[in-house]
């Protein structure tokens, strides 16, 4: 048996209630005799209600004085509890060492939202924070009552309270209240999720205080990862545990409606799961439920192949009518008008395919079903809205459903984990044994929720002295929450719609972030529905920066593509109409970094068959804003482009640890050079034919740029903004417009793969 | 029909008794409980599942148990331990190359069988050797510098 907790026996949400009388208001000086013993109250299920109201929902002493944190989000590969470490050491005055980070199990934490939008220290490490400087002030106030001694004249360090002026009168936090709880109510906001915001009476420290905070502190988990020491999802094991596989339709949309359980009765312990739409297999050995899975007989449902030609798909989204539309961003003066009296307009259109998250290894996700107690262990960025949707699913009560994140195969947005969750516990109520689900490959990158496909319109208006007056975007593509970011609702997910639940498919897409001034200005969006309406392959959700990569393609191609048809230098133009300060100092830091040339694009002389450019991309991201400058080599015979060189200028306000930043914002860059050079969806009329490394292929190892140069831009005085997907987003057209520079030819269409450059080139 | 099979692995020997198509794979994971190479794809595509066999890197997912006989299976937790770890293990630490780290194992015990024969490697050679090795999370850069400091350390 691997690392595996017995199920909690303690109900948390029950609770306290018997010694009600405990709770103490915020404020109140805190006695040693209000807390409760953190082992007595285990014994008794007696702990203060795990609500995003108590401080004990997110900050422990332990009673040899180290820290517990426990964060309702999750970490996706960034270090991100090194940060939420190095914020709550801080606040606390402890060593960063002391505290650990327990992240994403809804048995020890609220619901903050899981991984999402980039928010892991922006409102996760905000509310960290508060809570650990509530906890401070509160144990101040006790260390005051056993000193004898006014709070504002104690001070702490490393967990050690003592009078300022005889420091020979101290208490350590470990005495104050170690191994027991807090029992402080918070001023909760009454939301939940991201939007979770529960401070207490106290102030955060000065920004001029950290010590802690902007440090370049290693993770220690790489060391567990790399002597194999650390389990992932995939490695849970639990006693009586099946393995369980489930089975696809070749045409999207058909179902099972004949299934031959006499074609797989040679394999031990077989047995088949066959309800309504959905059909799954388990078998006691791993190998043996594969087996059954290829060779079990069905028959499938007639349906008409659902998918239109590939090559039809953005003539499809052009004509498609429309869902819902929207404008967004900043709208001034009246674009119309303005276009009326231009004495020239420049348009282009762009398009972006759908794209896989492709995660390394498919989901895999395992559920044990006790009366009605449910665990479940999963790859999930967002546990506590999977604990929701297993409630619902299995008819149990909320607080009977324990879900663990475990760390999975990559996750960049709403990936294949939810739905495994959902698979996986249709199959482990059915054969009535824990289970342990994981997708084959092509169910993986085929049939995980995938970035929407969308074109995008841009035009501008200049007048007879080519300044621009006027400017207007226009994006119409699949929604951003086809399904929804995460699997709380049956409807949401493929083991719902494959039982028979009818998809709501929800509308959003956005408009380009960005400080760019023009007198008329208008940005907007329009959805379409989805291709099919159940159970598809192609439906659409988050990835990795929802519709930030595709929009901002599109977007700042055409902002070179005005500078060059007003014969200006790409950056030149950009700070003329930028005018917000931090991206006006953020566009110049990338420029000086990378030894920017001041030129008009393309770069005039070069011949022969290799040739060189450079572009530049910026954008904003919920605070965030990033500049990419990227060096391209273009090999005119063969199509193919190298992404030699990049430089990134990155300001997130007050930076918590460069060195995580750095590896973020790295992650970021080639993950969107990948995007960029090859990831397209295929698929036929049936359903997705992109299914493995080869039919999906990412950028590979010889195609590593040979360096990426950051600009770390810290604002300590501004609160932190996120940083796990801001710098993807300006990558693809960073690339395009260097390519432009390179060849002088407009590449309109992502992916840039050689066959696509070939055929532009030509 | 199952059939029993010694197979020697990270310096112990361990019977199994498991179809004989069965890639090693799962033996090692199901039946030895060895987690560290892991299933990404299947196809011999990832290298997420590489183990050494008798020092060569091969792709377990794609091996059937039936073809190893006798050769010594080493894994990742055979390559290096914290005590004596292998210098790629040193660097992957010192670089902090993983984010997710799911891909590590194919990396690491690609990177160890060419480094086993190749002294001093050219940062180009070190590419073309890990070709086709997957990473979804994008370290490429960090990974190719771990590999180099390796390289360094070992001469
Ligand atoms: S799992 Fe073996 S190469 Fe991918
Ligand atoms: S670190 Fe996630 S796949 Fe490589």
């Amino acid at each position: 048996m691997t690392k595996h907790d017995n199920p909690t026996t303690l109900s948390r949400r029950a609770v306290l209630m018997g010694t009600g009388a405990l709770v103490v208001s915020v404020g109140a000086p805190v006695g040693i005799e209000m807390l409760l013993s953190i082992d007595e109250a285990r014994a008794q299920g007696a702990k203060p209600p795990l609500t995003p109201d108590q401080l004990s929902s997110y900050i422990a002493v332990n009673a040899d004085g180290t820290v517990n944190a426990y964060f309702g989000k999750m970490d996706m590969g960034h270090g991100l509890f090194v940060a939420i470490g190095q914020i709550v050491a801080e606040e606390l005055d402890v060593p960063f060492k002391a505290v650990k980070v327990f992240m994403g199990d809804t048995a020890t934490s609220v619901n903050q939202g899981g991984a999402s939008g980039s928010t892991g220290i922006q409102l996760g490490g905000k509310q960290m924070r508060m809570a650990a400087a509530e906890a401070r002030r509160v144990l101040l106030e006790m260390a005051s009552t056993r000193l004898t001694t006014p709070a504002d004249q104690l001070i702490v360090v490393d967990g050690v309270v003592s009078a300022a002026f005889n420091r020979d009168k101290k208490v350590s936090y470990a005495d104050l209240i170690g191994g027991k709880y807090f029992n402080v109510q918070l001023d909760w906001n009454k939301q939940m999720g991201n939007a979770l915001y529960a401070p207490g009476k106290a102030q955060p420290k000065p920004f001029k205080d950290h010590k802690i905070v902007g440090q370049p502190i290693k993770r220690e988990d790489v060391f567990a990862k790399v002597f194999a020491q650390e389990d992932f999802v995939v490695d849970i094991k639990v006693p009586g545990m099946v393995h369980g596989r489930v089975i696809r339709p070749e045409i999207a949309g058909a179902v099972p409606v004949k299934v031959d359980e006499s074609s797989v009765k040679d394999i031990p312990g077989v047995q088949v799961v066959h309800q309504n739409g959905f059909l799954g297999v388990a078998a006691p050995k791993e190998w043996d439920a594969i087996k059954a899975m290829q060779q079990l007989k069905v028959e499938w449902s007639k349906v008409e192949p659902p998918f239109p030609n590939q090559n039809a798909l953005y003539d499809h989204i052009r004509k498609a009518a429309v869902r819902k539309r929207e404008v967004g961003g900043k709208t001034t003066g009246n674009v119309e008008e303005a276009f009326k009296t231009a004495a020239k307009v420049i348009e282009a259109e762009y398009e972006w395919p759908f794209q896989s998250h492709a995660c390394m290894g498919p989901a895999c996700c395992v559920v044990a079903i006790n009366g009605d107690k449910v665990d479940c262990w999963s790859g999930t960025q967002k546990s506590h809205f999977v604990q929701i949707g297993l409630a619902a699913q299995l008819n149990v009560p909320l607080a009977n459903v324990h879900v663990r994140w475990i760390n999975g195969p990559g996750s960049y947005g709403r990936n294949d984990a939810d739905d495994c969750a959902a698979d996986c516990a249709v199959l482990a109520k059915a054969v009535g044994k824990p289970v342990r689900l994981q997708y084959m490959r092509d169910q993986g990158t085929g049939w995980d929720p995938k970035g929407p496909a969308s074109i995008h319109i841009a035009r501008a208006a200049l007048d007879a002295q080519n300044n621009v007056i006027a400017y207007e975007f226009k994006s119409k593509g699949f929604s951003r929450v086809d399904v929804n970011t995460n699997g709380s609702k049956l409807f949401d997910t493929l083991a719902g719609q494959t039982l028979g639940v009818a998809l709501q498919s929800g509308d959003g897409f956005g408009v380009p972030a960005e400080s760019y001034e023009f007198p008329n200005k208008r940005a907007s969006w329009e959805t379409i529905a989805p291709l099919l309406d159940r159970s598809s392959p192609l439906r659409s959700s988050h990835l990795r920066d929802p519709v930030g990569p595709q929009i901002h393609f599109a977007s700042e191609s055409f902002i070179d593509e005005v500078a060059t048809a007003t014969n200006q230098d790409p950056i030149e133009f950009r700070l003329k109409h930028v005018k917000d300060p931090r991206d006006i100092a953020l566009i110049k830091a990338a420029a000086q970094k990378f030894g920017w040339d001041t030129r008009p694009s393309p770069k005039k002389g070069q011949t022969g068959n290799n040739v060189t450019g450079r572009g530049i991309a910026y954008s904003q991201r919920n605070g965030t804003r990033a500049a990419v400058i990227a060096e391209v080599n273009v090999d005119r015979t063969t199509g193919k482009i190298f992404a030699k060189r990049f430089t990134v200028a990155h300001d997130c306000g007050q930076i918590i640890n460069p060195d995580g930043l750095e590896k973020c914002i790295e992650g970021n860059i080639v993950q969107g050079i990948s995007r960029t050079l090859w990831e397209e969806v295929t698929f036929d009329n049936k359903s997705v034919t992109s299914v493995d490394w080869i039919s999906y292929p990412i950028l590979d190892i010889t195609e590593t740029p040979e360096k990426i140069d950051f600009v770390l831009i810290n604002h300590p005085e501004l609160p932190p903004t996120g940083a796990g997907e801001p710098s993807i987003r300006p990558v693809a057209a960073a690339i395009a417009n260097a390519i432009f520079d390179a060849t002088g030819v407009r590449i309109r269409r992502v992916p840039f793969s050689p066959d696509k450059v070939k055929q532009a080139l030509s | 029909m199952t059939q029993k099979f010694t197979l020697n692995v990270n310096g112990k020997t361990h019977s199994v008794d498991v179809d004989p198509d069965m890639p090693l794979l799962y033996a090692l994971r199901d039946d030895l409980g060895l987690n560290n190479p892991r299933f990404g794809c299947g196809l011999a595509q990832c290298g997420a599942c590489t183990v050494h066999m008798d020092g060569q890197a091969i792709r377990s997912c794609v091996t059937p148990v039936s073809s190893v006989g006798t050769a010594k299976i080493v894994t990742l937790a055979g390559l290096g331990t914290p005590e004596k770890p292998h210098p790629l293990q040193t660097a992957y630490v010192d670089e902090q190359v993983p984010q997710c780290g799911y891909c590590i194992n194919g990396w690491i015990m690609t990177a160890a069988s060419f480094l086993a024969t190749k002294k001093k490697p050219t940062e180009a050679e070190i590419k073309t050797a890990l070709e086709g090795v997957k990473c979804r999370c994008g370290t490429h850069v960090s990974i190719v510098k771990a590999v180099k400091r390796a390289a360094e350390m070992m001469g």
